[in-house]
């Protein structure tokens, strides 16, 4: 696995082929469409149109400015649910009490979709930033919550065991055996509540909030500009793929190189 | 109790390991007494029924019986994983609290941490007691070599054969250096030809470490194959039977007419029906 990194194989380079020559063929397919003029070009803009918006607005700081802006809430609404889903999970993992109370309470809110919290946001903080961070931070507390708990639940006794045979203190259980453990878990945890921070942010954003990607969406709808509105979709779709792949792609690859299964 | 005499006449060479000094006299593991129950709503069993077994420094003590016998959990006291239970659990002659490397175990399935690969998994203990890093190296250096490892010291586990595991397993518990390891089953999981492998790299292992050992096994003949003596143990209540001495030479392996005859004669005690069968082999 590692050598092939370094050294691309010949099955790898087919494998970007196809996937550059798939793209450049839907590319091709849309710039014909667009140019044959089959849908109004207010409704269905050529390729070459969109990217000229993309550049436009990445010249005059539209975008930069709004993907700051959505960025900087989701990495702030991230990290808090982050330490919230933690702090949950680890409780009910440990008391009792606390999952038969609590963490019926973490499960029932997990299945509600987090835009759902935007109304009750918007009247506890007003038109605010506090008020899309907390639906960011809503959207992700419970995935978290639910893959620390089971994490640490899914701890094998035995390793428990063998690491106190090897004479393990509490402490040194929980920091080089029940932590390392939680890990697969933690990323599929931190994967889901990722993609559901991302999406309510969006929402939240194309709703009400002044700057970000989502309202960007929202001011291209409101002009008409239908190259504006392909652009900062592409924008959205990119910032997503990029942290899929970047972030958890490769802890994903580095939990399959060591547990040795498809996380997922 | 006959048959002692009888393998002792059979001794085609003693080993030299069990031979008498002050230390004789002084058990390393000492469980005195031991009565172990398991209840719950429906039932309430007797694990363990008044049961007591000595330990001598640098002896290889095998235990054998069938499922339900309490002698894993005879061990799990010995490792001081089950505290609960009456009687008297000394080590060094102190009471066993609880679990400590110089108890170290080697459980049956493959108690390894699949995060780290083998060097890390061997270094567990080490790094648990604070030994510096390059002491920790060559320690686990000399270990890996010791069980046929080191080719593989980067692997992770899930790219280790069962075999290969238990090594990994019998590295990590030798690595820090136990007063005695503790073995539970360690080979039940295996292939006949990976089992017979490992019966044959433990006893290398063993003669030249000579460590003390405890080995918890159903399987009559690797407890011949090993063992300076043989704990037979009967279930319900979990009693010891009678202990044999294995005075054969090492290494053994199971084509061995001795170990054959012998393994005859454990699985006797172990059924304790009909007559007992004539050595089938002169020595």
């Amino acid at each position: 696995m590692r050598s092939s990194r370094l050294h691309p194989s010949h099955e790898q380079v087919l494998k970007l082929l196809r996937v550059l020559g798939f793209y450049a063929a839907v590319i091709a397919i849309w710039s014909l469409l667009g140019r044959a003029e089959v849908w109004s070009p207010f409704l269905f803009p050529s390729p070459e149109k969109v990217f000229a918006s993309l550049q436009t607005n990445f010249a005059n700081g539209l975008i930069i400015d709004g993907l700051q802006a959505s960025l900087r809430r989701l990495v702030v609404g991230y990290a808090l649910s982050f330490v919230l889903g933690m702090s949950l999970g680890l409780l009910t993992a440990t008391s009792r009490f606390a999952d038969e109370t609590v963490g019926g309470v973490v499960l029932g809110l997990q299945s509600l979709p987090s835009i759902t919290w935007l109304p009750l946001a918007v009247l506890w903080f007003g038109l605010s930033e506090s008020a899309i961070v907390f639906v960011v931070l809503m959207g992700s507390t419970f995935s978290i919550a639910i893959s620390a708990r089971s994490g640490m639940r899914g701890l094998p006794p035995l390793l428990a065991r063998a690491a106190g045979t090897l004479g393990a203190t509490r402490w040194q259980l929980y920091r080089y055996v029940v932590v390392p453990a939680m890990v697969p878990s933690m990323v599929q945890g931190m994967k889901q509540g990722w993609s559901f921070a991302w999406r309510s942010l969006m929402a939240g954003e194309l709703l009400f909030v002044s700057v970000g990607l989502g309202h960007l969406l929202d001011v291209g709808r409101n002009l008409n500009n239908i190259n504006m509105v392909f652009a900062i979709m592409l924008v959205i779709i990119a910032v997503g793929v990029a942290v899929d792949r970047l972030l958890f792609g490769r802890a994903e690859a580095w939990v399959r190189e060591r547990w040795g299964f498809a996380a997922g | 109790m006959a048959l002692v005499a009888d393998t002792e006449t059979q001794a085609a060479g003693l080993t030299g390991r069990a031979a008498g000094g002050p230390s004789e006299a002084e058990p390393l593991l000492a469980l005195r007494g031991i009565t172990k129950r398991f209840r719950t709503k429906r039932q309430d069993t007797l694990a363990l029924d008044d049961v007591t077994l000595e330990v001598r420094p640098r002896e290889f003590i095998c235990i054998v019986g069938p499922s339900g016998c309490g002698k894993s959990t005879l061990l799990n006291i010995a490792a001081g994983i089950d505290t609960e239970y009456d009687g008297e659990a000394l080590f060094e002659g102190t009471p066993i609290r609880g679990m400590a490397q110089e108890r170290a175990v080697v459980f049956q399935e493959p108690a390894l941490f699949p995060w780290l690969n083998v060097r890390a998994n061997v270094e567990f203990g080490l790094k648990l007691r604070g030994v510096p890093q390059e002491q920790r190296r060559d320690i686990v250096d000399r270990h890996l070599a010791l069980v046929n490892l080191s080719r593989f010291d980067r692997a992770y586990i899930h790219e280790l054969s069962g075999g290969m595991k238990q090594r990994v397993q019998l590295a990590r518990g030798l690595a820090v250096e136990p007063h005695v390891l503790l073995m539970d089953e360690p080979f039940a999981a295996l292939d006949a030809q990976t089992r017979d492998d490992l019966q044959l790299e433990l006893q290398t292992v063993w003669t030249r470490i000579g460590t003390t050992v405890l080995f918890v096994t159903h399987n009559v003949r690797e407890a011949v194959i090993l063992g300076d003596r043989v704990v037979v143990m009967s279930p319900s209540p979990g009693r010891i039977k009678s202990i044999i001495d294995i005075n054969l030479e090492r290494p053994r392996t199971p084509d061995d007419h001795a170990v054959a005859d012998l393994a005859a004669a454990v699985r006797y005690e172990l059924q304790n029906t009909g007559v007992a069968p004539e050595p089938r082999y002169a020595i």
